[in-house]
């Protein structure tokens, strides 16, 4: 198997498994009973955090755990505005956001909130000015991601941090599924209230995932019931993937520098060999992008014809981002980078992980081309 | 350039004449205690001053952060040490003003006590103010009320130039002052008297009352948990859990209820003065704060201490709940603190207590039990535990 959509999903670390076992298995009590099982469980949740905490520099009270990203993206977007709409209703986010960002801030629009969707430029990214410039008296939360799922573009989140950081009444957000571990981002000097973390893109289990919210900063939970995670997100603990996702923390920073460099060497390799090709349109920039995720349109290609006959020859690479690929239609978020409906219709991701191989990457490429030549003879498309 | 060492000030220890060796003996152990996990940093006196060297500039700030819960420190500046050629006390001038950006405004205070450079002291201050400021645009020169002061001072061997103070904690190294036995309850107050009592230079240890098996796990890691919150500031602290429960079910059956509390406290003053002889401590701590509650008016307070000999100190005694609970947040135990679980005095806790008890009334009532044997077995049952502040439990480090 030639696995190439780490921006979905990744294989979980065989030291997250075991951890993953031993807590269901071990810590099964609830961590809100009183007898000794659930205090057990109650403490590892306690070490799961201050661990966690540790290694991100934050602190243990600025981790809310989630079942990943769209819930973390939920309860910071809706948490924020819900607990701030007295003080105004106008929210800012950029068109090029995950479907749980999105979707999101168009369900606030129905409750009477005003958005505006900032546009980027061809490199895909959002200028630090569009964000100053759309700011109004009662603008009361900043929504940015930090690395693009699709094409893999890196906003400028601390430059933008940086300026909100002096406007007290506006919360910033930052969806960092897609860059967390990968792209640094310091949640302190870039002044992020809100940071949304998935474990599943890091090699834990699906599931888990944290919030970070800054220890000023109050939400309104989408979750009541019985106060757990400080009241934000009640619900008995999901103690085993709380394990995993700290374990998986640990190894990934553990490994951090090498395998990023890893990554970064396959990745250049894998643009350079594509750039070379007719007929196919690099979508991913060449500075200022993450150094696992390359996407390319290629001329007159459905992507879902090129995944189905990878996919034969068990070679897994994607289109958009997966949560929509379902839906038959082109690439919003490459649409408006490029106002170009053919190459947002034609987009291919590749998304690479610290198991990845250059004779996979190989492999791959030569599948691509023998797939791209014959489905081109039988549409005869013009190049 | 980087930061390559730290200036430690202290300010009240200076003062104690003779001593003043031993204090900064015991200081300097603190520090090197308290960073023995950064391996790069090492605390050192010279020129009858102490700096922490910086291995590693990463580790900088997480040295700062550290040396800020020391007692005994006054404040703390980053510095760098370089020659005495202008051109690099100028390059390291500048490489100092901007590690702080927030700062708007600056003045130069340069020092020599090697005098033998081409430039006199006031001439210094020109030529190294008016290069950072040709190669700045966040700062001025504001020689009356400087954000930043920047020291430069020039020996024989090259130029130490520092910027930007810190406050410490001040107070007396812990260890200067002997050693207390506090009696740590799981609420508020007792872990803020604990912290003061460091503050004053104190090794505290402390006691803890449980009553097995009507009190659990968690209440027990509750105290666990404030003991390591104060080992930031302590250095390690030593716990001495106690089984209680047979002396509450003693007071419950043979004391009116009315005196349960009074009594109840008077075998906790024993048993920790037992614990004190036997771990050399010199006085009790409590959290006691006059009035705030049934057992701290000052006729329980008089009727309680009796039972012991020890000095009791009472560094809440005149602080108000706002004041405790402000100094609580602060060290980082509140949150700990406010955590519900049962302790020992929740459970047998007697409908109605005298506030204004007589000690004779109280000892007279005591003749019903048979106090040696119970603090005997008491002790007899006592559990002790080293507990350091950076200790994460074992059994998880492996599964997280």
């Amino acid at each position: 198997m030639i696995y190439l959509d780490n921006s979905s999903t990744t294989k979980p670390y065989a030291e997250v498994m075991n951890t993953f076992t031993k807590a269901s298995i071990d810590y099964f009590g609830n961590p809100s009973s009183l007898h000794n099982q659930g205090s057990k469980s109650e403490q590892l949740i306690r070490e799961a955090r201050r661990s966690i905490a540790k290694q991100l520099s934050i602190s243990p009270q600025e981790i809310v755990f989630t079942s990943g990203g769209s819930e973390g993206n939920n309860l910071a977007i809706k948490g924020a505005a819900f607990t701030r709409q007295d003080r105004g209703k106008h929210l800012i986010t950029t068109a090029i956001e995950h479907p749980s960002v999105l979707e999101t801030f168009q369900y606030l629009e129905t409750l009477g909130f005003t958005v505006t969707y900032l546009p980027v430029n061809c490199e895909g990214l959002v200028s630090v000015q569009s964000v100053m410039d759309a700011i109004r008296e009662e603008t009361i939360l900043v929504s940015i991601m930090h690395v693009n799922h699709e094409t893999g573009a890196v906003q400028p989140i601390e430059a933008i941090g940086q300026k909100l950081k002096d406007i007290e009444k506006i919360r910033f957000h930052v969806d960092h599924v897609q860059g967390f571990l990968k792209v640094p981002l310091n949640f302190h000097t870039a002044g992020i209230d809100l940071c949304t973390i998935s474990g599943h893109k890091i090699h834990s289990v699906k599931g888990s995932g944290f919030l970070f919210v800054r220890d000023t900063v109050t939400l309104v939970p989408l979750i009541h019931g019985g106060g757990q995670e400080f009241g934000v997100r009640s619900g008995t603990e999901n103690v085993p993937a709380i394990a995993a996702l700290t374990k998986a923390i640990r190894l990934s920073l553990m490994k951090r520098d090498e395998q990023l460099q890893h990554v970064q060497v396959l990745k250049t390799f894998l643009m350079e060999q594509l750039r070379q090709r007719m007929g196919m349109h690099l979508n991913t920039p060449n500075e200022r992008s993450a150094p696992h995720i390359v996407n390319v349109s290629i001329d007159g290609i459905k992507p879902e014809v090129l995944i189905q006959a990878l996919s034969k020859q068990i070679i897994y690479v994607s289109s958009k981002s997966a949560c929509s690929s379902k839906q038959k239609s082109a690439s919003a978020v490459l649409y408006e980078q490029f106002k170009d409906l053919t190459r947002a219709s034609t987009a291919l991701r590749m998304s690479l992980s610290y198991e990845t191989t250059k004779s996979e990457i190989v492999t791959f490429l030569e599948a691509l081309d023998e797939i791209v030549a014959e489905v081109r003879t039988i549409k005869e498309v013009k190049l | 350039m980087k930061v390559d060492h730290i200036l430690v000030r202290y300010g009240e220890i200076a003062l104690k004449g003779k001593n003043r060796n031993e204090f900064e003996q015991i200081l300097k152990g603190n520090i090197n205690q308290a960073l023995r996990e950064i391996g790069s940093a090492r605390a050192k006196r010279i020129f009858g001053r102490l700096i922490v060297e910086v291995g590693d500039e990463d580790d900088a700030d997480q040295i700062m952060a550290r040396l800020q819960n020391i007692f005994g420190i006054v404040s703390l500046s980053k510095a760098v040490k370089t020659t005495r050629e202008l051109e690099d006390i100028q390059t390291a001038a500048l490489y100092m003003m901007n590690e702080d950006l927030t700062a708007k405004t600056f003045k130069v205070t340069a020092r020599r006590s090697y005098k033998q450079t081409p430039l006199n002291s006031q001439e210094m201050n020109y030529e190294i103010g008016s290069y950072v400021l040709r190669n700045t645009e966040h700062l001025t020169v504001d020689v009356h009320n400087p954000d930043v002061e920047l020291h430069v001072e020039v020996r024989e061997h090259g130029t130490y130039l520092s910027a930007g103070r810190v406050m410490g904690r001040g107070g007396l190294p812990v260890g200067s002052s002997g050693k207390t036995m506090l009696l740590l309850s799981g609420g508020i107050d007792s872990p803020v008297a604990g912290y003061l009592a460091m503050k004053r230079g104190a090794v505290v240890e402390a006691v803890h009352f449980h009553s097995p098996p009507y009190t659990n796990e968690r209440a027990k890691q509750k105290v666990i948990d404030l003991a390591k919150q104060m080992a930031a500031y302590g250095g390690a602290v030593r716990l001495h859990l106690i089984p209680f429960t047979k002396v509450q079910q003693d007071i419950h059956q043979k004391i009116p209820s009315y005196y349960a509390m009074t009594i109840t406290r008077r075998m906790m003053m024993r048993i920790s003065e037992q614990v004190a002889h036997e771990q050399r401590a010199l006085a009790l701590v409590n959290g006691e704060s006059l009035g705030q509650v049934a057992s701290q008016t000052l006729e329980s307070i008089h009727a309680i201490e009796e039972a012991s000999s020890l000095p009791v100190l009472r560094p809440l005694v005149t602080m108000d709940k706002t004041e405790v609970m402000d100094i609580a947040m602060e060290i980082g135990t509140y949150e700990t603190s406010i955590l519900p679980y049962e302790d020992c005095c929740t459970i047998f806790l007697p409908q109605e207590s005298k506030t204004k008890p007589k000690l004779e009334k109280a000892k007279m009532f005591e003749t019903n039990l048979d106090i040696e044997d119970l603090v005997s077995q008491s002790l007899a049952g006592k559990e002790t535990m080293l507990i350091k502040h950076q200790d994460s439990t074992d059994e998880f480090d492996d599964l997280l």
